[in-house]
């Protein structure tokens, strides 16, 4: 059975159909990269898992449980954890404050004071500045938090939305070595969005490639980051 | 020297009640987007809540023949359960209703509180004596200040020294300062969204009581719109604070009361009706000013 199941998930702003009958399926311990060009509905699939927005049609089930439909707080307590587009920091609450605040539906409390040490550690700058206020952090800063943040709530399931924006080069890296490293040691599922194949083809794992709220081609990442057919369907040539 | 101080206690005393109340207002807006005029109602509510339901004008006392140390309890509580349950009844089916529809909710709400009052215990006001023996005024640097006025200002200091406690070292505080700054991220990190509102209104509604106790024992009197003008005077200090801001509620609740009782010291004899007017026109003023209130909450800006 898998971990994460969206099942035929249609979604509406007003009018505008943002998803049109999307399916994904995800089993523990997997990696799955979902690309798309602007628009293509990337981070409206997020919400809706997330239960930030609502199915106009079709279900979701993550660990067995229907969670379309269930408010947000539910679905984090099942092992859902999101770095929303937009990063979202409480910017009145200090560093520390922000990254503990996920870890009030822990199981594992005694997890979290070695968690956090590992947050700080790939993350030193955290450290550095733990008691200050979390809003006068500069826009790759935080981006760092909100993954951290993402992380304490020791998710099965991690979702998160461009986590390449505003980072340098080197910091994306090591924001990749410790979720592959938790994915490997405690079987964290990896959902990511990125606007483009580069790291899908470094990293490996499945491939979606979201256009117009419709998947339109589906495989093993590196495989299709090589093909043309990938660029093809990217840009939308050779549809009629 | 001890005019000086009168007018001290004076100003900080009447603007404790205001500060009080604001602070009740902008807890329920941060969290829920909502100006609650009901508010004013509830503290109405928890004053007759201690007399005896008859339509004299004497006021019979029930629970308010207890001992303070039962007293006190009991009207906090239920303070805290009317405001509860107005959530609960009303509030919670219009969480994704906009503001206004919210707001005039509220309204309703407050005049259905009052025309229950009205119906038991009829529209005049009523004489409560609750521990008139507080009236007496105590010496300090030679300058008599009621003894009331003195707890009224201790008790607004330890509540709000209470209250920040709760906000910044209990976990329902961490959630409730979450929630009142992105409401869907503190849900996506698993904070009840029920759980964190109904405990911003049971103690908003803990300090509707609080203002209930102050104002009846100050006033002597029981009556059905009692809460009015505070509320009123309350609410246009959280806007000029910074509608969600708590400090900014607290600081304008204070300056606003200050300001009244120095214009009712310092203006001219004949000017002295019109108070009100100056001061309204300085909160006008104020708002020219600064739109978006003087403690607007700096919310996180995107940058990249
Ligand atoms: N809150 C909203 N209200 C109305 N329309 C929206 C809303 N959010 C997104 N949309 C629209 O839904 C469609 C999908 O948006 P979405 O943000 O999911 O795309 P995306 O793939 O994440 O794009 P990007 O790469 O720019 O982040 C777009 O046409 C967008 O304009
Ligand atoms: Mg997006």
């Amino acid at each position: 059975m898998s971990l994460l199941s969206v099942r035929d998930i249609s979604v509406h702003y007003g009018q505008l159909a943002a998803l049109r009958g999307v399916s994904i399926s995800m089993d523990e311990g997997e990696t799955l990269f979902v690309t798309g060009p602007n628009g293509a509905g990337k981070s409206t699939l997020l919400k809706a898992i997330a239960g930030a927005v609502r199915p106009s049609s079709g279900s979701i089930s993550l660990a067995d449980k229907v969670i379309s439909g269930q408010p947000p707080e539910q679905t984090a307590r099942l092992g859902f954890s999101m770095v929303p587009e937009g990063r979202h920091v409480f910017g009145s609450l200090t560093i520390e404050e922000n990254l503990r605040l996920g870890t009030g539906i822990r199981a594992d409390k005694d997890r979290i004071e070695g968690d956090l040490e590992t947050v700080y550690e790939v993350f030193p700058m955290l450290a550095e500045r733990k008691d200050g206020q979390a809003g006068v952090l500069s826009g790759g800063q935080q981006q760092m938090l909100v993954i951290g943040r993402a992380l304490m709530a020791g998710p099965k399931l991690i979702a998160i939305d461009e986590p390449s924006l505003g980072l340098a080069p080197k910091v994306i890296d090591q924001v990749y070595d410790t979720l592959l490293k938790l994915r490997d040691s405690r079987g964290l599922t990896l959902l990511i969005v990125e606007q483009s194949s580069t790291r899908a083809m470094l990293t490996g794992g499945r491939m979606v490639l979201l256009r117009g709220g419709k998947i339109v081609l589906e495989g093993d990442a590196r495989e299709l980051a090589n093909d043309e057919s990938l660029r093809r369907a990217y840009f939308g040539f050779g549809e009629h | 020297m001890t005019a000086v101080l009168q007018i001290l206690f004076d100003a900080l005393a009447v603007g404790s009640i205001y500060a009080l109340g604001a602070l009740g207002i902008a807890l329920i807006f941060g969290v829920m987007r909502l100006v609650n005029f009901a508010h004013g109602d509830y503290i109405a509510f928890c004053v007759f809540a201690m007399l005896v339901p008859s339509t004299d004008v004497v006021a019979i006392v029930l629970i308010g023949k207890l001992p303070a140390i039962l007293l006190i309890p009991i009207i906090l509580l239920i303070g805290a359960v009317i405001s509860v349950l107005s959530e609960m009844l009303v509030f919670r089916h219009l969480r994704n209703a906009n503001p206004a529809t919210m707001m005039i909710c509220s309204f309703a709400l407050g005049f259905v509180i009052q025309h229950v009052l009205l119906m038991f215990y009829s529209s005049r006001p009523k004489a409560i004596n609750l521990w008139s023996n507080l009236s007496l005024p105590v010496e300090i640097f030679g300058a008599r200040i009621p003894l009331l006025q003195l707890l009224t200002i201790i008790i607004t200091f330890v509540i709000l020294v209470a209250l920040m406690w709760f906000l910044k070292r209990t976990r329902y505080g961490l959630e409730m300062r979450a929630a009142a700054e992105d409401f869907t991220m503190a849900r996506m990190l698993g904070v009840r969204a029920n759980r964190v509102i109904m405990t911003a209104f049971a103690v908003s509604g803990l300090l509707a009581a609080s203002i209930g106790l102050i104002l009846a024992t100050q006033t002597g009197v029981a009556d059905i719109r009692m809460g009015m003008p505070i509320m009123l005077v309350a609410f246009v200090a959280t806007v000029i604070g910074g509608l969600g801001s708590l400090p900014g509620a607290v600081i304008c609740g204070l300056l606003i009361g200050a300001a009244s009782v120095l214009l009712q010291v310092f203006l001219p004899l004949d000017a002295r009706p019109f108070r009100d007017a100056f001061l309204y026109s300085a909160v006008i003023l104020c708002l020219l000013w600064r739109p978006d209130g003087i403690f607007a909450p700096r919310s996180a800006k995107q940058r990249v």
